[in-house]
């Protein structure tokens, strides 16, 4: 029969998955490596995603243009990143309990202003048909690939050699890595963290962005399902590199397509263990990458977790 | 002994300032006096305009506005864990709550039955049907609808539309009414064509929006042209199925706006009947019924206007089934049906009427739906 993939539709839906799940974590396990890369850790990127969905979902449908719906979402993020690193440059103030402040904080503005956009839709972000090759419709609409996954991972690429190898890449992991050295530089820790959360809170914006204007495509207050709070996870598990964010966030959205994709082809017994396959997965590559010589390699020294 | 009279001096002092407390929160711990009328209390799991089951509690709950003497409290976003009690406790205690509607599954047990056997005097009514007469407070009880018929028409629509004849069912637990719906969703559409199955996916979760948007896909991938569900919100699942180009039936509510051209039919609640009823018995001083249940012959549920997908013999027998089931003693699930495992769960001649209460502790797939409850 055409169009009967069987038991190709699992490898398929983990690709397709793989594509489209990832996005939001790569834009806020990105934010994030900026963020720590600089010295500081902002737990608060969930409640930014949410309010990111929110406020792209809002305006897209106001203005009729997702675009400036991603751009409204960015600004209100960098606007959630400054405050954050606004309050964490007073002294003696602790950078994770403000995150977790934050968080709350940003998921009930966003669900207080996003009530009246629960039920009107709004246009959604244009994708790219990858898969036109293919006559199969489960390989188009796999490979239907959306612009900001695109973005993401061009981005990741970028900030990986802009870490490496530009004045302000240096600048950032100076700071993250020695405030005394950075002083000593004639820099101001907390001028570069104040932009780095703030570039942070942008990037994690454009995740919630995506949720909301593409993949699943509406607003409602349980649009994330803890997409926000994952994602930082997932900067420890790539090391603060971007690629390594690339990567996981890749990992992370295919093994999440498991436990509907195997349902699908008949394999159903236990398909609680496949939902935690992602987890699963990350504990495995956690316990497998560690060494007890080289405990949290790549950590920026300024971190108040390693500190 | 300086410990027992420290403690014994402790117990003195805390039992004087208990009192004391007592006399100052009497006034507040009362229960506000009202000359006439009732607060009623609704509480929602989720938002209440998620095009979903929350909205169709809502839209009851409004019908209520307009009756003399029934003020509305509503809360909505409150977890199936132990928020839902503080929510009741401060319906009762701050509002004067006498009849509160927890409307979530979830929320049944352990928290209104320990909630309700609290207040003995405030009436608790839960959506869902786990009240049982024998073991829970004679001050709750339970309602809900024969929605199955709903699936069972949403079937008999999907199985004239289908061309793959594969039907597909994104479903959030597997507990009995949910098992219900996939059934007789499947059943509906083997009226039409017994060549027809059903996959059906569990999120395991009420309202996880990534992962519904995956499992339409997955069943979109294999082969599925009809997709409907049984989640909360079914906005994700309704327009991620139609823009994949696959036919959608609703439930809950209507998402025929979401999707005008691929949106066949839908099951959808009609509270109103019921909250009304309540609220009048409530208003007449009359006891409330512990169980209460209903159909489309009822007036509990109601089907969306047919869709532009649905062919013409189709539309024919869709009304004539609805026609059939409004007249009363229809039966979706009747002998010889056998489950996916093979085992008979009804010989030849059996049927089950809507109200048969077996069929509320369903834990089978029948026969033609792929899946499994575990």
């Amino acid at each position: 029969m055409e169009g009967d993939i069987g038991l190709w539709g699992v490898p398929l839906a983990i690709l397709g998955g793989a594509i489209r799940v990832s996005t939001p974590f790569i834009f806020v396990s990105l934010g994030e490596t900026i963020t720590e890369r600089s010295g500081r850790i902002n737990l608060g990127l969930e409640g930014t995603l949410v309010f990111g969905a929110m406020a792209a979902y809002a305006i897209a449908v106001e203005t009729g243009s997702p675009w400036i719906g991603v751009l409204a979402a960015m600004v209100a993020g960098a606007g959630f990143g400054l405050l954050h690193g606004w309050i964490c440059s007073f002294p003696k103030v602790n950078d994770i309990a403000v995150g977790i402040a934050l968080m709350l904080f940003g998921m009930g503005l966003a669900f207080f202003f996003g009530k009246p956009y629960i039920q009107p839709s709004a246009p959604n972000l244009p994708a790219i048909p990858l898969g036109d090759w293919s006559s199969l419709p489960q390989v188009r609409a796999a490979l239907n690939v959306n612009v900001l996954f695109l973005v993401g991972a061009a981005l990741a690429l970028a900030l990986w050699w802009a870490f490496k190898n530009t004045k302000i890449g240096l600048i950032v992991r100076v700071v993250g890595d020695s405030a005394d050295a950075a002083r000593a530089m004639g820099l101001s820790p907390n001028t570069v963290r104040l932009f780095a959360t703030a570039a942070g809170g942008a990037l994690a914006a454009i995740g919630g962005a995506y949720l909301s204007l593409y993949y699943p495509g509406s607003w409602n207050e349980r649009l994330s399902s803890g997409q926000g709070l994952m994602a930082v996870a997932l900067v420890i598990f790539a090391r603060w590199n971007p690629l390594g964010c690339f990567a996981a966030a890749l990992l992370f959205g295919g093994a999440g397509a498991l436990g509907p994709a195997l349902q699908s082809v008949g394999v159903t017994q236990g398909y609680y263990l496949f939902y935690a396959a992602p987890y699963v997965l990350t504990l495995i590559v956690m316990i497998a990458a560690s060494s007890p010589g080289r405990a949290l390699a790549g950590a920026p020294g300024e971190l108040s977790i390693t500190r | 002994m300086t410990d027992a009279s420290i403690s014994r001096r402790r117990l003195l002092q805390s039992s004087v300032a208990g009192a004391a407390l007592g006399v100052i929160g009497a006034p507040f711990t009362a229960r506000p006096a009202r000359a006439a009328g009732a607060t009623v209390g609704f509480i929602y799991v989720g938002p209440k305009d998620d095009f979903g089951y929350n909205q169709a509690h809502a839209e009851g709950a409004n019908a209520l506005r307009g009756i003399e003497g029934i003020q509305l409290v509503e809360e909505e976003n409150v977890p199936e864990s132990v928020d839902v009690q503080k929510t009741m406790e401060s319906m009762v205690n701050l509002d004067g709550a006498s009849l509160i509607f927890p409307t979530s599954f979830g929320y049944f047990d352990p928290h209104v039955i320990a909630v309700a056997k609290k207040f003995p005097d405030v009436q608790f009514r839960h959506c869902g049907g786990l009240w049982d007469k024998a073991k829970h407070p004679m001050n709750a009880g339970s309602y809900f609808g024969y929605i199955n018929f709903g699936q069972y028409l949403n079937g008999v629509a999907a199985g004239h539309a289908t061309k793959s004849k594969k039907i597909g069912f994104v479903a959030a637990k597997p507990i009995p009414q949910v098992l219900l719906n996939v059934n007789a969703f499947l059943l509906g559409a083997r009226s039409v064509d017994p060549s027809i199955t059903c996959q059906v996916i569990f999120t395991g979760e009420w309202s996880l929006a990534v992962k519904e948007a995956e499992a339409t896909n997955a069943l979109i991938d294999q082969g599925a042209d009809v997709i409907t569900c049984h989640v909360d919100g079914p906005k994700v699942v309704t327009q991620t199925a139609a823009g994949r180009g696959a036919f959608v039936c609703g439930y809950h509510a209507s998402q025929a706006p979401l999707a005008p051209e691929k949106y066949l039919t839908g099951a959808e609640w009609n509270w109103a009947t019921v909250y009304t009823m309540y609220a009048k018995h409530l208003l007449a001083g009359e006891p409330l019924p512990n169980f209460t249940r209903g159909g489309i012959a009822d007036g509990f549920v109601k089907m969306s206007p047919l869709g532009p997908g649905v062919p013409d013999a189709g539309r024919k027998q869709f009304e004539a089934t609805l026609d059939e089931i409004k007249k009363g003693g229809f039966s979706v699930f009747k002998g010889p049906l056998k489950d996916n495992k093979g085992n008979e769960v009804a010989a030849a001649g059996k049927a089950f009427p809507e109200t048969a209460i077996e069929l509320e502790s369903m834990n089978y797939l029948v026969d033609g739906v792929r899946g499994s409850t575990s």
